[in-house]
């Protein structure tokens, strides 16, 4: 099988895996990163949503193979230690997230909105969310959340 | 550190797990050499298995086994059974045909499972599944209820003449015909109830390990009630009694009834693991999903009204034909009969009601509860058909409901579709609804809208609901096969901290939140000291899951039961230890008090008391502090409000907008507000969806025109507004905690009020009919037609 | 979906040798469009060959009176290039309004092109602005690349490598998304060059197409009016459970007027 150097979460992995494995089931199966989940087979639902040199990418459209060489992160890869991420932080504050199933794949969705608009309007953040798909919330929530991280984060002067 | 109890809305304490992505999902869990499955489904809506040669297969790298029907039969399995029977009208039981966990000979719908391969890894299970040789004889299909239900039909089973389960009623036909014979109005509406797929974000997955050293079974799965899993696996399917049977439902990614029900999958993971001695895995993939999860509604109804010439409703007749799909799941048979005939009386004062109803089956996949299950089928027919009358009688639609809803001082109301109503406040919501859309100003928001060229639309419902199901003794006569009660274990540690366990399942309600909230503000002990435990059966006494919007109003209540009883031996242990009389000691605010001094003994003391017994009563008392109640509700809870939305119609492309929704519902007494909320735009969002976007559609032949997500539309953030949500509380008068019950207002409601402000909207241009979903092109195209009749 | 052999040239010559050495390898890109397809076993490559680490696809830049953009470009790197937006705003917003902000950050421009979907957004913009595609071996007019249902005039072997785009007087893009999918219903593109007028339709019909009737009539009078009654018609569209070919008819007349709106 071929092998890979993978960089996730500040962390490199050298694994193997096939050629046509998937970075969402490298992620899950190789690395137990089971933060990242599967909701469709299509790139339609976003819940596998992690960042790729910092840009929002769905990890079931993506071969690991071609994330080696590029800085991953996960949901496991975004709070300071025992501390959650302002978004994170957001989403629990404004009850942005029910069963949790989205909501990794929304709060690193989110993150990377932040990185391009600081200060995102509603019509921002539901536009934005566009690849993402809760079932729960019917996203009042979670727009309230991205927006009330969006500040956090400004404030903090960090994406 | 902080006591929360009911009305505060302390944040999730569940929430932390998942948004560090450390929540634990059925797919997440890997068991130690752990095998996978994959199912292989039929590709036809009916056909006989002409050949199943899975010899190839079986010899692949990997491969464990392959499992057929043959199996199925050779195990003695139990085939998958209906919970609830319905009888017809004349007394005879509804047709309930087979249903085995992997077809046997025929294949009814597609995505009926025909082979189950395991392999050592998913992959190989996949590719093996490829190599499996099934040869088809396609037969005719009954893919909609038109052509289940056309002349000479061809049948989905032999057994059910001219495809009809049941041919049930409900009221009374003479009170209703007389009703017709001096009404001065009459109103006729047809429609449909859309079919949808529900789509919980987590597609199922089920994790069989059968342990041989002990003979016992242990299934992770992903149930919205584990122990009604383990009930029908003990004694309908697996035969095998439940003290060798543990089902665990983890953390559960949204249900909205699709996991509810006890499916094949479930068994068969549990089998195979026997089979070949390792754990067994299978997850569905979303297009896997769309043809083997129970969808939701599939109605085709005619209504008719009976006004006088004040307008006060006289009578209401239904007659309604529900697609069950090819068979039974768990309710299929309860949603459109009981949770659905028994609300057409909604919430006005009807006096006379007469509906009767046929279960159809067709070659799909099988129709059950989903959000809201059967009342919105209910609210959906009555409201579009109260807000028709309006229009043809030339009454404001408003108006002509506040003349027939119940009267606040008319409580308890006896419908006459059996259910007795204890409370309830319609005008109050009515109100309220109308306040937060700022109703004063909508003349001017729809010049505005007119002047930007959209036609802007006012819809209004009003709703009533049945939750918290259910009192037993009621269900079981009318044909449930299990009982309906809730079951709540307390256990308060030696320092105090307390275990709850309850038999209602969370998977998105923030039951480990609200449930904790009872706690700490009952016995004054911090939020963060109380631990809620749910979903396995190993840990929790029983339990019936979640479903019906009940967890609150029935789990909730065992709960508060439990909490009596803990606060009782509490006394009688702080009465030992103040030197004082039982008779004589209060509890509050986490103290117990000798009444009248200031003489006291905190609830940890107490609690340490009973588990490190040197001073205690022991000769009349046990020592330790742990109590359980099993409580049965004495009626339903009946939620209701009223649901009011504006769209803006977009004349040149069909588009329809939701440009505001406004919702004031009473769910009763509200434990957390925050959670309240979440609950009814998470319902309000579901509504919409399938007013606007979502249809799972078949064609005549059973083909599912639209199996993923690219080609079915679920709805997105753009789609939809930000919510305005309020509550007006009536207390339910028959549970402790007064709550009724809010995971469905929202998905019960706002369907009516959406296309009836898509009508509104239209009504200038002479279209007077739609049918849910309202897409462009739908709408476009009755637009085309309008003008053409006009012209 | 079925294993395959990876390879990450370096230069495109690497990448051309690949693909002439390989039988059935498929060049992947962004992989937002290919890779959906893999999963669904709808094709079966023996070997995929990445363009991500050929550093000439990935440039933007003006040249004159034109715009050259990369086959690398990601469709979030051209709605954000300061030169597209300003110089060819149209097509700036095109970019930033293809699929989602997840696809969006992959798919590119070169990917969208040679995989020709008929819904796809660039084809129309392509067509409306008269645009170029450089490939590693010759330039091929719009107008004569997109030959059919997925199909291109590139050669088995050949890559694009960037897309050359004349600059608009007024240019605008209106699309009609499919609900769920979000790919174009209708698309429609209004451009005026210095070659004159165009109209270009995308997700209407198996391949995107120009529209002459509606450009000789703004030639003459540039305003929503003067497409009026100017149809296509419906037995030369798609139709399907989404939209009949009568919905796409009419919506094509609905987006250009709007485009034409939008162009002012």
């Amino acid at each position: 099988m071929p092998k890979l150097t993978l960089r996730v979460n500040r962390e490199t992995h050298a694994i193997e895996c096939a050629a046509n494995a998937l970075l969402v089931e490298v992620l899950r199966d190789t690395l137990h990163l089971t933060g990242t989940h599967v909701g469709c087979d299509t790139s339609q639902c976003g819940a596998c949503t992690v960042h790729v040199d910092g840009r929002s990418v769905k990890a079931c459209t993506m071969l690991a193979a071609e994330a080696e060489g590029s800085a991953i992160t996960t949901i496991e890869g975004i709070a300071n230690g025992d501390t959650l991420h302002p978004m994170q932080a957001a989403f629990q504050e404004h009850h942005g997230l029910q069963c949790g199933f989205c909501t990794p794949g929304m709060v690193m969705s989110a993150i990377d909105l932040c990185a391009r608009k600081p200060a995102p309007t509603e019509r921002d953040v539901r536009t934005w969310l566009e690849g993402n798909l809760c079932r729960c919330t019917g996203y009042h929530n979670i727009v309230k959340s991205v927006i009330a991280g969006a500040e956090v984060m400004q404030k903090a002067g960090k994406p | 550190m902080t006591v929360q109890g009911v009305g505060a809305s302390p944040k999730r304490k569940e929430d932390r797990r998942f948004l560090l992505g450390k929540g634990r999902y059925t797919d997440d869990i890997v068991l130690q050499d752990q095998a996978h499955a994959v199912f292989i489904r039929a590709p036809y809506a009916h056909a006989a298995i002409a050949k199943l040669d899975a010899s190839a297969a079986r010899a692949m790298p990997g491969v464990l086994a392959v499992l057929t029907g043959d199996d199925v039969t050779a195990a003695g399995l139990g085939g998958i059974p209906c919970g609830w029977l319905v009888k017809s009208k004349d007394g005879s039981n509804m047709v309930e045909p087979p249903h085995p966990a992997l077809a046997i000979g025929v294949v009814r719908h597609v995505g009926d499972p025909v082979a189950m391969v395991i392999a050592t890894s998913r992959a190989a299970a996949k590719a093996a599944a490829g190599a499996v040789e099934v040869d088809y004889d396609v037969k005719p299909a009954a893919g909609r209820i038109a052509e289940a239900t056309a002349a000479n039909p061809p049948l989905v089973w032999d057994q059910a003449p001219g495809n009809i389960c049941f041919d049930w009623h409900i009221g009374d036909a003479a009170n209703v015909d007389a009703a017709f014979a001096k009404a001065a109005h009459t109103v006729e509406l047809e429609l449909t109830n859309s079919r949808v797929a529900p789509n919980a974000m987590e597609p199922r997955a089920a994790n069989g390990f059968y342990d041989a050293a002990s003979d016992h079974y242990t299934l992770y799965t992903t149930s919205q009630n584990p122990h009604l899993t383990r009930l029908l696996l003990a004694a309908f399917t697996l035969h095998v009694p439940e003290h060798k049977l543990r089902v665990v439902a983890p953390d559960v990614g949204g249900g909205f009834g699709s996991k509810i029900f006890h499916y094949a999958e479930e068994l068969m993971v549990l089998v195979a693991s026997k089979r070949v001695g390792k754990p067994v895995k299978w997850t569905s993939d979303r297009m896997e999903a769309f043809v083997s999860d129970a969808h939701g509604r599939d109605h085709v109804s005619k209504a008719q009204l009976a006004l006088d010439a004040n307008g006060k409703f006289l009578g209401l007749r239904v007659q309604t034909l529900a697609n069950l799909g090819a068979y039974l799941s768990t309710f299929a048979s309860a949603v459109p009969t009981y949770l659905y005939g028994t609300l057409l009386s909604g919430p006005y004062d009807l006096p006379a009601i007469y509906a009767e109803v046929k279960g159809v089956f067709t070659n799909t996949v099988a129709v059950d509860a989903y959000r809201g299950a059967g009342r919105p089928e209910a609210s959906y027919l009555l409201e579009r058909l109260v807000s028709k009358a309006a229009r043809q009688l030339r009454i404001d639609p408003i108006e002509l409901r506040r003349k027939n809803l119940i009267p606040a001082d008319k409580f308890p109301y006896q419908t006459q579709v059996a259910l007795a109503y204890d409370t309830g406040n319609f005008q109050a919501t009515l109100d309220m609804a109308l306040e937060r859309i700022d109703y004063k100003h909508y003349a001017d928001r729809k010049a505005a809208s007119a002047k930007r060229g959209k036609l802007r639309g006012l819809g209004i419902s009003t709703y009533i609901e049945a939750c918290g199901l259910a009192p037993s003794a009621l269900a079981g006569a009318l044909g449930a096969r299990a009982g309906l009660y809730e079951a709540a274990n307390i256990r308060i540690h030696p320092t105090g901290s307390v275990s709850v366990f309850t038999g209602t399942h969370s998977h998105g309600q923030g039951h480990e939140t609200t449930f904790a909230q009872l706690i700490s503000g009952r016995l004054g002990i911090p939020i963060e000291n109380v631990e809620v435990v749910h979903g396995d059966t190993d840990r929790i006494p029983f339990g019936m899951g979640t479903y019906g919007s009940r967890s609150a109003a029935v789990g909730g209540s065992a709960i508060v039961k439990a909490l009596d009883k803990i606060v009782d031996k509490g006394k009688k242990i702080a009465a030992h230890l103040l030197e004082a009389s039982v008779a004589d000691i209060e509890f509050a605010d986490g103290l117990y008090r000798v009444a009248g001094t200031d003489r006291v003994k905190a609830f940890g003391e107490v609690a340490f008391a009973a588990y490190v017994p040197h001073n205690y009563p022991l000769e009349t008392l046990e020592p330790g502090l742990e109590e359980s109640a099993f409580y049965d509700p004495k009626n339903f809870t009946f939620p209701g409000g009223t649901h009011l939305v504006e769209v803006e119609v977009d004349p040149e492309t069909g588009v329809v907008e939701i440009v505001d929704v406004a919702s004031a519902d009473d769910v009763g007494v509200i434990i957390n507000p925050m959670i309240v909320d979440g609950q009814a735009h998470g319902g309000l969002a579901q509504g919409i969806g399938q007013a606007l976007l979502e249809e799972a559609v078949y064609d005549g032949d059973g083909q599912l025109a639209n199996d993923s997500f690219l080609t079915y539309t679920m709805p997105r953030a753009a789609d939809l507004p930000m919510f305005k949500v309020g509550n007006h509380v009536t207390a339910c008068t028959h549970n402790p905690l007064g709550v009724k019950g809010v995971g469905e207002t929202g998905a019960i409601g706002v369907p009516p009020a959406v296309i009836n402000a898509v009508l509104d909207a239209l009504a200038p241009l002479g279209v007077t009919d739609i049918s849910m979903p309202a897409t462009p092109e739908k709408v476009w195209r009755a637009i085309q037609a309008a003008a053409g009749k006009q012209a | 979906m079925k294993d395959f052999a990876f390879h990450r040239p370096k230069t495109l010559a690497e990448a051309v040798a690949l693909l002439e050495a390989r039988g059935d390898a498929k060049l992947l890109a962004g992989g937002q469009s290919l890779l959906p397809v893999l999963k669904l076993e709808l094709a079966e490559p023996s070997d995929l060959i990445s363009l991500a680490d050929v550093e000439e696809l990935g440039d933007i830049r003006v040249d004159g009176d034109r715009i050259v953009i990369g086959a690398g470009c990601t469709h979030d790197t051209v709605a954000r290039s300061v030169d597209v937006q300003k110089r060819l705003p149209a097509l700036a917003s095109l970019a930033e309004h293809i699929g989602d902000a997840q696809v969006r950050n992959r798919g590119t421009l070169g990917g969208s092109v040679a995989h020709a979907d008929p819904a796809a957004d660039y084809p129309a913009a392509l067509l409306a602005l008269g645009a170029t595609i450089a490939t590693d071996r010759r330039r091929i007019a719009a107008d004569d690349f997109f030959k059919a249902f997925f199909e291109t005039a590139l050669a088995r072997d050949e890559i694009v490598t960037a897309v050359h785009f004349p600059l608009a007087k007024r240019a605008a893009y209106i699309k009609f998304a499919h609900r769920a999918s979000k790919y174009a219903l209708v698309g429609v593109f209004v451009a005026e060059t210095a070659a004159g007028i165009r109209v270009a339709v995308t997700g209407a019909a198996a391949v995107a197409f120009r529209v002459p009737a509606m450009e000789a009539a703004l030639a003459k009078q540039f305003s929503p009016d003067a497409i009026a009654g100017i149809v296509i018609p419906a037995d030369e569209l798609n139709g399907d459970a989404e939209a009949s070919a009568e919905y796409r008819s009419h919506l094509i007349g609905v987006m250009a007027k709007r485009a034409i709106q939008a162009c002012a």
